[in-house]
Order: C-alpha cells, then structure tokens, then sequence
C-alpha cells in the first residue's frame, strides 16, 4: 500500500466581498480588505486555494462601556469616551486589521443617540483610521432602522459593512446599503436555512451577493459554541458544494459574546479552581475565535488585545501553505 | 478497497436476534460496510466469519486504550470528518509535558490539580508525558516511577533510546503506559518491546508517506496498538497532516491510517500553545502533547473539548427536580428554568453568586432551552404547572410567587391561570439574576 493523499473536489467556492474603497473609489480609506474567496475547507491548502487571510477585527464602542471586565481599563481606559482614539489605538498599536464601531448609544436605554449623532461618531472613527469600518447598530430593531439609513449615507463611498439585518427587518438596511453602496451582514439565529433564506430575501431587492457577510450567530465558548461551529461546518461545505446562498464570507462576534460569560469575568478568588481571571479570559476569548477559524470564519470580531493578537498569530501560522507534492 | 454489505451479510448468521443493536443482519452488515460499527457488537458471528471479514469488519480507526482501571484513556475509534454528521466518540485527550530534569514528583503533584467543575461536569487533563531529556536510563527510569507514585492517570514515556525506554517502560509496565516512538531507526527493537511488555506504541514518521511505510513495518511485526504522528511540528502541516489520516481512514478505509493519531505543540508560550493545541484538538489528534499546565490554560481547552465531543443529536438534561440552591428558608424564591443542562446550570451558577438561597424548578422540556421550549409548545403555563404539582412546591415555600424567564414573559398570563401563583417576570439573561434577586428579594 502506497500513501497517496485525499484531495477532495468541490463543485464551488466561496464568493469574494471587499470592505473599503481607497480615494481613487470614492472612498477615503488607506487601503481595503477582501475576504472569502476559498476554494477549500478552512487552512486546507494542499487541496485548494485560500486567496484571502482572515481578518481580525477589534470592537469600539461609541459609548464608555458600563460593564466592561476591569482588565479592559488598562488597553481602552483612556479612549472609553473617544471612539476615534479608540479606533485609533486598535489599529495602530493593537494591530487590528479593520475596526467594528457598535453604536450602543443609540439605544434608547444607554444614551438615546440621534442619527445624526451616530452619523458624526462614524465620519469621525472614518477620519481618525485607515482601515475599513464595520458598522453594528445598537440592537434594537425599530431604533437601528432610524440610525443606519443616516450612517450610510454620511459615509456614502466608504463601502462600510454594516450590520444587521434579520430575517424579521432586513428591508431597511438592505435598501441603505443599495443606495449608498455598503456591505450588509446577514445575521440569522443558529439556523442554518433562515440564514439561506435571509440571503435570498437580501439578494431578491437585488444586493448582489458579493455584498453580503453571513453572520451565523455564535455562543462562547462553554455556552453552546459547538451550534455555532457546526452551523458554519455546514455552511462552508454547503458553500463548497455549490450553494450560492450560503457562499458568503462569515462574521463573528467573539468578544462580545465571550466577555459576557462568568468563565471570563470571574475573579480567581471567586472561583480559585479555574485560575488566574484575565489569563482565563483572554484563552477564553482566543478559544473560541481559534475554533470557530476552524469552522471557516472569515472575520473574527474580538476584544482583548491580547486574545486579537493571539489570533493573529494563529492566523498566520494556518496561512503557510502545504501540498503533498513531490 | 472493504467489503459491501451484501458480501458481509453473507458471513452473518441472518438470524435477525437484534442483539448487535440493529433489528437485521443486514442492517448490521450495511452499518459495518459504512464502518459505522463493529463485528464483535455480533455475539453470534462465527470464527470463520471472523477471519474472513477479517479488516474489511475492523472499524476505520483502531480504539488504542493507554493506561488501566478507571483512569485509562480510550483513544480512537472514529467515524466522522464533522461532528454534524453524526458524533465524535473519543474525546482527544491532554498530557501534559514532563522532563526527567526536572522535580518530577512536585510536578506531578501539581498535576493532580489539574480537574475542573464546570455546568455540573467534571474535567480532567488525563495523562503525563515523561520526556527523557536526561538521556539517562536510570534517571529517566527513577522519574518513570516518580510519576507512577504520584498519579494514577497513563503516562507518555517520550524517548527514541531503546535502553532507556526499556528501563523506564519495564519499570511502570503494569501502568500500560503509551511508549514513544518507533521510528525508521529503532522500530524493530522498540516494537518487539512494546508488545513484550503488552504497551501501546507510538510511530513516529518523517512526513505522511514515511509514516504510512513505517506503520507497515510495525505491523508486519505483529503489534497493533499503535498511535500516529506524522513529525511535522508547524501548525499548518500538522491541520494538514491529521486531516489526511482521518480522512484515508474513514474515507478509503486505508489500513496504515487506521489508528488514533496524535500531535505535539511547538510554541514555548502558554497562551500560542493552548491556541495551537486548539487546533489539533478541533481537527482530529486524538491525543495532543503540551507544556501549558496552569489551570486558566487547560480549563478552556478543557471546555472547548466537551463542546466538541458532545451529541449533536442529544440536549445534555438534568433531572427534572426542584433543586433548593444554598440555605432555603419557606420564604425563599422560586426560579423557573428548563432542563437543557447548559441552560439550567448557568442559572443555578447564577442564583448562587446572587448569595440569596433559592429553588429552581427546571421543567421537563426534553432538554431543550427556555426560547426553543416556548416554541415548540414544550414550557407552558401547563408544564410550569405540572412540575411545581410534581416538586411539591406548595408545602416548601410559604408563599406562591414565582419567578419566569423573560425570554418567555409573554407565558406570564397563562402560567397564572393555571398554576394559579404569581408570576414575576425576571430578566431575560441568566446573567441578569443576582442583580434581579438582590432588589426583589434582599
């Protein structure tokens, strides 16, 4: 018996989306970011092309975090209540590749914010960084329709990502982003039929599919992050099987969800048989963002500097191509 | 390159007793053809048959157990590329790395502390690997017997030397620890030692394709307990490495590749090696080797581990049975949760930290969450109903409030109707309880 390695064949690949646009597109940001593009399951290189890395992203809010761990303090303590310094940080020395700007604000609960506020803090982490932004809104679907129409069009050119749409609200923000010529991320729950029909209905108001992110929905680590992964398994092989409704690049949100679980927070003293806290949280962080690269993930969203660059660093590792040939 | 399952039904007694499992012995040939079983599940199979089917019956990767008693690891024994398709059975397993240079028995010690309780499950790093950085058989022996001494759990004893692992492995034989490795060099005396001495053995090989040559050679000398690494040490090769071998087993039924594989981390920081280990973890070593030994560096992995190996089929539940979480006093609350356990854990970790003792009444919904329970019509004010008639609620507490998720506030009115207690809406996230208990009930 002679050793002959398994190459699978798939009948597709996975669509290419571009985040940014340079002066020369009518944008102003230094350079843009394309992500997606596999012709293979994650990292598999023997066997196909990976054209893209996946990116890591680093979370910012518009407003100081209430609640954040207090290990936080020493990376984001002085920008809190500076959304610009703050993207300007992750970026320059946190290393982020693009920036997610969460528009907490703007829920009526925190501070209510106008969309002309959430427009003014968009134009001013756009001017203060280089890189391609990702734009969430605050949650609330009835408030997020108010504010995202009003941050597309004061960032028209850009090329943002903007998020979300759900299969219960998804012509607004849909219809902002054809207007004005954004990405769109397509958020469904854990469900991976919603999230073909979610892209269908996004694709029927005529948003090519080469502006969609698939945002699957994850859990941490330890809260059902074994759905998640499973759902983006299933997506990418339905991507590489010639499903054209699921070969989107995927997004996650992984800091946010993981910095809301006790694994993370805890204190040592609390809990003295899991360890020391922000070694556990960063791990918990890094955990899920590693396994969920796994499962295919394009665009990791995380918050721990240290977790972010962990990931990089995996990132990288996994990009060194391999062949079994000769 | 395997049989069909005609031709395996042909070796079968067809009696159809259903004592393998399945109701037919069709049924049962099939699943065997598909490697999803394995002939000895058939009590009545005759030796003839035995031989005949010989490897085309074997499952599609050797289970290789290492250590004995209640603390043997079961590596092995896979179906699957994706857990989706069906399960992952054996969870990889975590040794942790150990020089004979070092103070072995101190380490050990604090190895034993290696176990964690999370959501009501037990963790546990499951074996120690024993290098022979000394390149001293009498130390490398002494340190063997160090660790015996200390843990109960298997030992890796890590050193191409034969003498030296012959010292170290005559010594703890008993233990059935893995010893590693055969290699192009050494194959012949170091497996006539593992199968003397009845152990597991590692090959180790210089790429994929030295591997599966060398796995030959072994086998050929008559020992089959045999874990897998291919040498590559980077990342990539390594993702690449152990997708080829699961993927020839179960996919060409190629028997060189037939075993547990297994991989080491090469990064010297902590955190690069809990997220390499990671890696190999999600992706098919069924044992990975490490340095890392803090707890908040294994418990993640840990987690990570018992997420993957999970049934994608089968909700973890508790018993549905009310639980009086700390000193409860008849005036205490009363939480209403579900039996998914992941659900119902996160709330008792919850209630606890709140310091205000309480019960919570986890209703039976098949082991589903609150959200995907309200939905299919399996927490309603009727089942609430039901489970605080079955506790016995009524004769435990003094009063008759209780407290709903907020997830499901919308059961609020029917949950009084027929329960007829109150009903008191509390936050939608577990997370929100200890701030919720703190002003309803301090």
């Amino acid at each position: 018996m002679a050793f002959t390695p398994v190459k699978d064949k798939y009948r597709s690949k996975v669509g290419e989306v571009t985040l940014g646009a340079t002066r020369e597109q009518g944008g102003t940001r230094a350079y843009t970011i394309t992500v997606g593009g596999e012709a293979t399951l994650p990292f598999l290189h023997f066997e196909g092309e990976i054209p893209n890395r996946p990116v890591v992203a680093l979370e910012v809010w518009d407003v100081a975090p209430a609640d954040w761990n207090p290990c936080f303090e020493p990376f984001y303590g002085d920008v809190y209540n500076n959304p610009a310094a703050w993207a300007k940080k992750c970026v320059e020395e946190f290393g982020a590749d693009l920036v997610v700007l969460r528009l907490r604000g703007a829920d009526p609960d925190v501070k209510d914010a106008s969309p002309e506020d959430c427009a003014k803090v968009v134009k001013d982490v756009l001017a203060a960084v280089g890189c391609p932004l990702v734009v969430l809104g605050c949650g609330k679907a009835e408030k997020d329709n108010q504010i995202m129409p009003a941050v597309a069009e004061a960032a028209a050119g850009e090329n943002l990502l903007l998020g979300v749409a759900e299969q219960e609200n998804y012509k607004s923000l849909t219809a902002a982003c054809m207007v004005h010529k954004h990405n769109i991320i397509a958020q469904s729950p854990i469900d991976i039929n919603i999230c073909k029909q979610l892209n269908i209905l996004i694709t029927e108001m005529n948003l090519p599919p080469n502006r969609i992110v698939i945002d699957p929905t994850i859990a941490a680590l330890g809260y059902g992050l074994e759905y998640g992964y499973s759902i983006m398994e299933r997506a990418r092989n339905g991507a590489l099987g010639g499903d054209s409704m699921l070969a989107m690049p995927m997004i996650g949100n992984v800091g946010y969800e993981v910095w809301r679980v006790k694994e993370a927070n805890a204190s040592a003293a609390e809990y003295p048989g899991w360890g020391e806290q922000e070694a556990r949280g960063i791990l918990w962080e890094a955990t899920t963002a590693m396994a969920l690269l796994q499962a295919g993930m394009d665009i990791v969203v995380m918050r721990h500097p240290k977790a972010a660059g962990l990931i990089k660093q995996n990132i990288d590792e996994l990009m060194v191509k391999t062949s079994y040939e000769g | 390159m395997g049989l069909t399952g005609l031709e395996i039904f042909k070796q079968l007694p067809k009696t159809n007793t259903g004592d393998c499992g399945f109701p037919t012995c069709l049924a049962f040939a099939m699943a065997l053809a598909a490697g999803k079983t394995s002939l000895e599940k058939c009590p009545h199979v005759s030796e003839e048959a035995k031989e005949a089917l010989g490897a085309a019956a074997a499952p599609p990767i050797r289970l290789v157990k290492v250590g004995t008693g209640d603390t043997a690891v079961e590596l092995g024994d896979e179906t699957e590329l994706f857990r989706h398709d069906k399960r992952f059975y054996h969870p990889t397993a975590i040794a942790v790395l150990i020089s004979d240079t070092e103070d072995v028995a101190a380490r050990v010690k604090d190895f034993g502390e290696l176990e964690f309780d999370r959501v009501g499950l037990h963790f546990v790093t499951d074996m120690v690997a024993l290098k022979n950085a000394s390149g001293d058989a009498a130390k490398f022996k002494a340190a063997a017997e160090a660790v015996a001494a200390g843990t109960k759990r298997p030992m890796v004893l890590i050193s191409e030397d034969v003498a030296a692992m012959e010292a170290a492995a005559t010594a703890v034989a008993a233990g059935k620890p893995l010893l590693y490795a055969a290699t192009g060099e050494n194959y012949e005396a170091m497996t006539a030692l593992a199968a003397r001495l009845g152990c597991p053995l590692a090959v180790k090989g210089n790429g994929l394709a030295d591997l599966s040559d060398l796995v030959e050679k072994v086998v050929k000398l008559g020992h089959k307990d045999l874990v897998l690494d291919s040498g590559s040490r980077d990342t990539s090769q390594v993702l690449a490495d152990l997708t080829q071998i699961r993927r020839l087993a179960v996919k060409k039924r190629y028997r060189p590749f037939g075993y547990p594989a297994m991989a080491f981390t090469s990064k010297d920081d902590p955190f690069a090696e809990v997220v390499q280990a990671g890696v190999y973890l999600s992706k098919y070593a069924g044992l990975v080797v490490m340095k890392a030994s803090k707890k908040e560096e294994l418990l993640p992995l840990l987690s990570w581990r018992q997420n993957l190996f999970t049934d994608p089929q089968k909700p973890i539940q508790v018993e549905p049975k009310a639980v009086a979480v700390g000193e409860v006093t008849p005036d205490s609350p009363v939480y209403i949760t579900t039996n998914f356990s992941l659900t119902y854990y996160i709330v008792e970790g919850e209630v606890e930290s709140s310091k205000i003792p309480a019960w919570i009444v986890p209703v039976n919904t098949d082991g589903i969450s609150v959200l995907t329970a309200w939905a299919a019509g399996k927490l309603t004010g009727e089942a609430i109903n039901k489970a605080l008639k079955k506790d016995d609620m009524e004769s435990k507490v003094n009063h008759k409030t209780l407290v709903l998720p907020g997830y499901v506030a919308v059961l609020s009115g029917s949950t009084e109707e027929a329960t007829g207690w109150k009903v008191m809406v509390g936050p939608r996230e577990a997370s929100g309880i200890p701030k919720f208990a703190k002003a309803n009930f301090a």
